[in-house]
């Protein structure tokens, strides 16, 4: 309510003069364990300076947190910082006038220099104003194996994908299933940008994504990518679950023998006691391509025309991208920062392999930053409907690929 | 009433001014107050909200509404979606065979609660305990015991029966009847609990009647009772035929629309391209064209409901 | 009651007194008792798996046995669930938002239910020319998914000024309850006699004073039966409880959600089930408690008097 802002503001006038302790209400959607401890590292540094952090956690990714963001902004009540995902969510939000122009603290700390891959940057950018901060990096372009399971099935564990299709009827011989595919739209589409990047290349892979070229939606490389795809649809049969960490699950235990999933899946991994390197191996870009994709999570700041919370907001955004925050919340989060002058404290096999495309700079922007989300969707429907029809040919899952890829805007 | 007061004031006062016909506006004043927090729901909310969603979908409203017209662009694609189709397709076997089995399943069951059996509080509270609890965990909780390893064909194969199927969460072409399952388990208990105070709003008398005319006990529930009951049955069809139409949680908590888009609906439809795909406009389409269908089943029974005299 | 009759009809002097003993194994009980027995099952399953799964600790669970009874029971899941469970940095678990959903449940669940047995009543026995018309567009709204409506009545309240507080949450849960529960009022009351009605106006009572003395006790299974759907959908609403209200109103439900649907984070399934069961609580001794109302002849007495 405008009243309750108006009086909130007040508030803060005059507890600003004890030192700017400003309240902020941040809304998120990481509400578990381990998503928790991190945000508190946020919530610990924010306090530090004095100021307070009003947590506002809702669970349920995007779709559950989205609506209930832009009812809050509609309802002329919104919180002080929202997290979305990298990319072209909150393009409306800002086109409407309705999100923090904060150009002046990217200049201030100098984040077109320190934000590593800039493409995250200018996700945040939009005519030349800065309207988010990006906070971390989260990749899918993953594979895990499951060391026990190739080593019942007594064959090395592959290096890349054309090992990895050439040992797998021996995985079969061994009753494991080769792959580990949950039952939900986006594993599948997100298992196809995967297999796209690592067996498209990267050129191939911006023409579709960045400059949504249909033609090469068409073309060969794309069409060696969906013979791929479905091939990987055979070697997924035979396991049945939904949710992406039954999928992980299943290779932890060894019934399944690698699952295409993002960066995410460590922690799994770490809660079930898995060592890196022993228990279980990664692959970054399949084994095929050393390259990462960036997508992870940014933080914008609703307009609330009250210069005290905008001061606030703006403050928070620099602590965000600052060093030690950075070093600390992402360790916490499993994630890799945004900014190349910090260490992680600490660091498996798997995420130093991450730190070092990054460093390298061998990385692309995530499909969700290039793609809206309506185009996400469409594609999320028509992977997984070939996921699951058998009788649907690769050719025609292409002719529909590139058809959708030339509607997207 | 009101018509031979005034009949009777005029007879005593013949030279008073001729009296005017009452008021129509103020007769049944206080029935009109009392419902004016409905009027007021119907046409502000209801009604002005489907007329504001019917506006909106001839837009290209994303994530904001906003009043960019298109025409007919979003019908246009809506119709030309194979998920909508499948999504129509699949409400429509959902919604008869659960009206069907849920008025056979409840009513079953309020007819054997209601000839005065022991422990009466216990079996309604089984019966009835799904409604309360909330769908994303009793879906996860269907979707493992309809799972083929470590669900119920994982045990009944452990028992020796090998060749036992009973997969319906990830074949396409059943998964309907999957979902189905757990459906029931969640809505009959209302339904139930409607037809048994139904039931016991029956006159005991109704029942002497009928024992004395030697009409044995099931054919006195098909022939007597039921057809004393119909405000029920179309109240509870009416609940059944509302929860059809807003099947969403159940289908993401148990298939996620799954396999593929085989178990789709038209709700899910709406909500994913809404707030999934922050497409507004294209979401107001649908539900657009599903409250067009929705009329199209109604208006029938309207016309039926009021279209004859109903009491007395 | 057959027996009854013949009984009686036999006058010998050798009759044992009073109803004959009904055979506890007599056909009609197999069938009546085996039917719901039966039924109980497929009704209880999903329980015993629920309970069993939040008593197991998460290696346990991990192995895939869903039906199996606990090695080891623990009652962490549920000491987690209501007090330690994160709902970002705050870790109190359910108990944060319990009296929040008390405060939004109580005068949402009085005044939906008030108001439909008053529009049901005066629907069905003080009917004016359109209000059927005005009762067939509150249907309407029983069939839209109320996703579609959030934005509309977002914009209403921030006009009205009510956005954000529990006043405009109580508003928005009365209206939506409106047109089942307006139904449920209404069918019930078409079926009641005229005559009574008509006998009660020549007494010369008038609106309220039929509804409060003589409709209400007569109608308290079906109010029963709306106070179970409006306690049910208010106690478990999660999507209204958190877009029209502020952080310090969020109902138990967020904490619910939060625990429960962490998309990237780790599945704690012991500590879901525990919570979901918490939650389910309430309604469920709601249902229990109401069996006493759920009484025969209430109607038929009054009809008869």
């Amino acid at each position: 309510m405008k009243l309750t802002t108006k009086l909130l503001a007040a508030t803060a006038i005059v507890s600003a003069g004890a030192a700017g302790a400003t309240e902020l209400e941040v809304m998120h959607w990481w509400t578990s364990g381990g998503e928790a401890a991190a945000v508190s590292k946020f919530a610990e540094a924010w306090d530090a300076t004095g100021n307070t952090w009003v947590d506002g956690a809702i669970a349920g990714g995007g779709d559950t947190a989205r609506p209930i963001m832009v009812s809050r902004i509609l309802g002329g009540d919104p919180p002080a910082a929202f997290q979305f995902n990298h990319g072209r969510q909150a393009e409306e939000l800002v086109e409407a006038g309705l999100i923090l122009d904060i150009t002046d603290v990217s200049e201030a700390e100098g984040w077109a220099d320190i934000v590593t891959p800039s493409s995250l940057l200018d996700s945040c950018t939009y005519d030349g104003r800065v309207f988010c901060v990006p906070v971390n990096i989260h990749s899918w372009q993953w594979m895990w194996l499951s060391n026990g399971a190739y080593a019942a099935a007594g064959v090395p564990v592959p290096t890349n994908w054309g090992e990895f299709v050439s040992t797998a009827p021996a995985l079969r011989e061994a009753g494991i299933v080769p792959l580990a595919m949950g039952g939900q739209s986006w594993q599948q589409n997100g298992a196809f940008g995967v297999m796209a990047l690592a067996l498209a290349g990267k050129e191939a892979w911006l023409a579709v994504n960045q400059d949504k070229n249909a033609e090469v939606a068409m073309g060969p490389e794309y069409a060696r990518v969906f013979e791929a795809f479905g091939a990987a649809r055979e070697l997924s049969t035979g396991l049945n679950v939904q949710d992406w960490n039954q999928a992980t699950a299943a290779v932890i235990e060894g019934s399944a023998g690698a699952q295409i999933m993002g960066d995410w899946a460590q922690g799994e991994f770490a809660v079930a006691g898995s060592v890196a390197g022993t228990d279980y191996s990664c692959l970054p870009g399949l084994g095929e391509v050393a390259l990462l994709d960036t997508g992870g999570d940014a933080f914008f700041f609703p307009v609330t025309g009250d210069p005290e919370i905008e001061a606030a907001q703006k403050e928070l955004a620099a602590l965000m991208l600052s060093p030690a925050v950075q070093v600390s919340f992402n360790s916490a989060k499993g994630s890799l920062p945004v900014r190349p002058d910090v260490d992680l404290t600490t660091v498996n096999e798997c995420t130093q392999k991450g730190l070092d495309l990054l460093a390298a700079g061998s990385t692309v922007p995530a499909g969700t930053q290039l793609l809206s989300p309506d185009t996400v969707t469409q594609l999320n429907d028509l992977m997984t409907e070939f996921w699951s029809t058998p009788s649907m040919t690769v050719a025609e899952v292409q002719q529909q690929y590139s058809d959708i890829i030339a509607d997207a805007d | 009433m009101a018509l031979a007061e005034e009949a009777s004031r005029k007879t005593t006062r013949p030279d008073a001014a001729p009296i005017r016909r009452p008021n129509r506006w103020l007769k049944n004043m206080t029935g009109k107050v009392a419902m004016l927090p409905m009027i007021l729901t119907a046409l502000v909310i209801f009604l002005g909200g489907t007329i504001w969603t019917i506006v909106y979908s001839f837009t290209d409203s994303g994530l904001l509404p906003r009043l960019r017209w298109n025409g007919l662009a979003q019908y246009e694609r809506l119709w030309s979606s194979r998920k909508w189709l499948v999504s129509i397709e699949n409400l429509a076997l959902y919604g008869v065979l659960s009206v069907i089995l849920t008025l056979f399943i409840a009513f079953t069951l309020a007819a054997l609660l209601d000839r005065k059996i022991r422990f009466e509080d216990a079996f309604r509270t089984i019966f009835l305990y799904p409604f309360a609890l909330s769908f994303i965990v009793t879906g996860l909780v269907w979707q493992w015991i309809l799972n083929p390893e470590f669900g119920i064909q994982g045990i009944v194969r452990g028992m020796g029966w090998e060749t036992f199927n009973f997969d319906p969460l990830y074949n396409p072409n059943i998964v309907m009847y999957g979902l189905l399952i757990a459906g029931l388990w969640q809505g009959t208990g209302l339904i139930m609990c409607i037809m048994l105070a139904g039931l016991r709003g029956i006159d005991d008398d109704i029942w002497k009647a009928a024992r004395v005319d030697g009409i044995g006990t099931v054919k006195t529930y098909v022939v007597v009772i039921i057809p004393m009951m119909r405000p029920v049955f179309v109240t509870s069809l009416v609940l059944i035929g509302a929860g059809i139409v807003k099947l969403y949680d159940l289908v993401v908590a148990q298939t996620s629309g799954g396999p593929g888009i085989s178990s789709e609906v038209p709700a899910k439809y709406v909500m994913n391209t809404m707030f999934g795909g922050q497409n507004l406009g294209q979401g107001f389409a649908a539900s657009t064209m599903m409250m067009v269908m929705v009329f199209i089943i109604l208006i029938p029974w309207a016309y039926l409901e009021f279209g004859g005299k109903k009491r007395g | 009651m057959v027996d009854m009759a013949t009984n009686a009809a036999s006058g010998s002097a050798l009759n044992p007194r009073g109803p004959k003993p009904k055979k506890v194994f007599s056909r009609a009980n197999i069938i009546v008792y085996g039917t719901l027995f039966v039924v109980a099952v497929y009704y209880a399953l999903p329980l015993y798996v629920m309970i069993v799964t939040s008593l197991k600790g998460m290696p346990e669970i991990r192995m895939g046995n869903i039906f199996s009874p606990p090695m080891e029971i623990t009652f962490q899941p549920w000491v987690k669930a209501w007090q330690e469970a994160c709902t970002g940095i705050n870790c109190d678990g359910l108990s944060r938002g319990f009296w929040n959903s008390v405060r939004i449940l109580i005068p949402s669940v009085i005044i939906s239910v008030a108001v439909a047995s008053v529009n049901g009543y005066a629907l069905s026995m003080w009917k004016f020319k359109g209000s059927e018309v005005f009762f067939t567009i509150l249907m309407i709204g029983a069939f839209i998914p109320y996703q579609v409506m959030l934005y509309p009545i977002v914009i209403l309240l921030r006009e009205a000024g009510l956005y954000g507080s529990l006043t405009g949450l109580v508003l928005v849960h009365v209206a939506f309850g409106m047109p089942i529960n307006t139904l449920l009022f209404r069918n019930y009351f078409a079926s009641i006699p005229d005559e009574l009605f008509k006998a009660a106006r020549v007494d010369g009572a008038g609106f309220w004073s039929i509804f409060f003395r003589i409709m209400l006790p007569m109608s308290l299974p079906i109010f029963v039966v709306s106070l179970i759907i409006q306690v049910t959908g208010i106690w478990n609403d999660f999507l209204f409880g958190v877009i029209f209200t502020s952080q310090d109103l969020y109902p138990m439900t967020v904490q619910l959600n939060n625990i429960v649907n962490s998309v990237q984070g780790v599945k704690e399934y012991n500590v879901n089930m525990a919570a979901t069961l918490i939650t389910g609580l309430v309604p469920l001794i709601i249902y229990f408690a109401s069996g006493k109302l759920f009484v025969r002849g209430i109607a038929a007495g009054a009809v008869k008097g």
